[in-house]
């Protein structure tokens, strides 16, 4: 079973609320942090790498022997990613190449053959019980999107595979959420919380997604989430009390069910409340 | 005319708060809102729209029926899996999986595909009472949120020209993809919020990696300064080794939800222990 922790607001609690019930789940589960810009799943648990793998993309690379300047290749590209500029002399931009493979066939003296070419990597870590995987885009590689697709190739039959998402409802929220069973939707009880949920209880409409909502640092003025989650008929499955100790915790890397371990067994209900065994 | 950004790296640092309390303290300013998926600015400054437009970025198939002879071809070709078949086994394109390089139309011997601009957004060019405010909303799920970012800032520095304003405020997305890079190239100052907590440092960062990148100069504010004194003392440090200009910090308050749920800024405070300090921090930046 795959169920994904977004929210479309950044900072409402998606790692808090992954990796407690990572812990809840222990070997059963399988934690993918695909917020590959801003990863930051790994720095609560205390373990290095035991290994890393590259992430690479196919892009074109061109014979300037075979090459005739005919500029076929700059023109099929919908990306903006070849500029021919004449006398056999080609720019390539791998930032905004999407490996689409359109110039390779488009060539007419078959000058261009495809390489790969590193955008990214994955760490795998052991801790706390379970398992995680993160991903972590090259700073200045623009694009999350291919990094969380090579992630989620992670995600193991067998176990309860956590996506960990980006904020936002762009792209790479998409490319996380997509093939999940579930989503979690962590909001807060402020006006920007509810709605950037709003926003992201659109996405998932349109997606065919189930979901439900965790009200993180709950403190009494959640009435206009309850409302809401009423209106659209999504379930509050949790709340999570606002707690300087829990706020404490997180920022010196504890983990929610170090510093707060009675919520276990509301992370356990909530596992049964959506199916997973 | 200069262009200042707020931005952070990790989303809920406080970039919307600072953003909107520093255009009550600016005086004459554009202002844009870059985080053009899960935008908020327009909560706090309450913008009346003007002007509406359509954003279209990229390109999207449109599958013919006539003609088509269900070789499936289109979907062999395909590289994001965005070519699924009917049940009378017509391609059908996933929107969402689509990337819009045309490869599928330029293959298809039946030449029934054509590529059709798409649309994906619309942006705002609205007034409030603290300028001309430049917003946009992306379609769920919706590609080239950075080409989006480009248009409104276009906008707002023609905006600004014409209406001799001598700043533009930006409040920037999250992360460090596309919609950030294209939020910070050519800005006069990355003005970066953290927090003191292992995820803010990390953020802080890569955010400080990718300005540099960019050749743009950046200054750091740290909110919830007192949450954490270890951390708070090791973005201190970070920031002078990395000489990076600390502009100061913010205290933990609970006045940062209470301004929200009351629609208003921090400025709008100015007695407040919060409201003094970001009157400090304006200065400043400015």
């Amino acid at each position: 079973m795959n169920i994904a922790i977004a929210s479309g607001k950044g900072g409402t609690g998606k790692t808090t609320v992954s990796l407690a019930l990572a812990e809840t789940l222990g070997s059963r589960a399988r934690l993918l942090d695909c917020d590959v810009e801003e990863p930051n799943c790994h720095l609560f648990l205390d373990a290095e790498p035991i290994r890393r793998e590259e992430v690479q993309i196919s892009v074109p690379e061109f014979d300037r022997e075979r090459c005739t300047d005919c500029g076929a290749c700059a023109r099929v590209c919908n990306f903006h990613a070849i500029a021919a500029l004449g006398k056999k002399k080609i720019l390539f931009f791998p930032e905004l190449c999407h490996s689409c493979g359109g110039c390779l066939p488009a060539c007419p003296s078959g000058a261009i053959r495809e390489v790969m070419h590193r955008i990214g990597r994955l760490e795998f870590r052991r801790a706390a019980g379970f398992e995680l995987v993160t991903g972590v885009v090259d700073v200045g590689y623009p694009m999350a999107v291919p990094v969380i697709r090579d992630l989620k190739k992670q995600a193991l039959s067998d176990k309860t595979n956590l996506f960990d998402s980006p904020p936002g409802t762009a792209c790479p929220m998409v490319a996380t959420v997509r093939g999940a069973d579930y989503v979690l939707l962590v909001t807060e009880p402020t006006p920007f919380g509810l709605h950037d949920l709003e926003l992201a209880c659109d996405t998932l409409e349109a997606l065919n997604l189930r979901c439900g909502v965790i009200v993180n640092r709950a403190d009494g003025h959640g009435g206009e989430v309850e409302n809401f989650c009423r209106g659209r008929d999504i379930p509050i499955l949790m709340e999570i009390p606002f707690s300087r100790k829990i706020a404490e915790g997180y920022s010196s890397g504890k983990r929610l069910l170090e510093c707060a371990p009675e919520l276990k067994l509301e992370f356990e209900r909530l596992l049964a409340e959506i199916g997973v065994k | 005319m200069k262009e200042i950004l707020i931005i952070s790296g990790k989303g809920g640092a406080g970039k919307t708060s600072l953003c909107a309390a520093f255009a009550v303290l600016a005086g004459k300013s554009v202002l844009v809102d870059c985080d053009v998926d899960a935008s908020d600015l327009h909560l706090l400054l309450k913008p009346e729209v003007r002007e509406t437009h359509p954003f279209f970025a990229g390109l999207l198939p449109e599958i013919g029926k006539e003609g088509c002879t269900r070789c499936g071809k289109c979907m062999d070709v395909c590289r994001f899996g965005a070519v699924g078949a009917d049940r009378a086994g017509f391609p059908v394109i996933d929107e969402n999986a689509c990337e819009g390089c045309g490869v599928c139309a330029s293959h298809c011997p039946a030449e029934v595909i054509h590529m059709k601009p798409r649309s994906c957004g619309e942006w705002y060019e609205s007034e409030t009472a603290r300028g001309t405010m430049f917003h946009a909303k992306l379609w769920p799920g919706g590609e080239n949120s950075g080409k989006l970012v480009a248009e409104i800032r276009r906008a707002a520095r023609a905006c600004a020209g014409n209406s001799g304003a001598d700043r533009i405020l930006l409040d920037g997305p999250p992360g460090i993809g596309c919609p950030v890079i294209s939020a910070m190239t050519g800005v006069d100052l990355a003005v970066i919020v953290t927090e003191p907590t292992v995820s803010g440092f990390h953020d802080l960062d890569r955010t400080v990696r990718l300005a540099r990148q960019f050749e743009v100069e950046c200054a750091v504010i740290l909110n919830k300064a007192d949450l954490n004194r270890e951390v708070a003392g090791r973005v201190r440090s970070y920031c002078e080794e990395k000489e990076l200009r600390f502009l100061g910090e913010i205290p933990f308050d609970p006045l940062f939800s209470q301004a929200l749920r009351e629609g208003k800024t921090l400025a709008d405070y100015p007695d407040s222990a919060p409201g003094r300090k970001i009157a400090e921090l304006w200065r400043a930046v400015e």
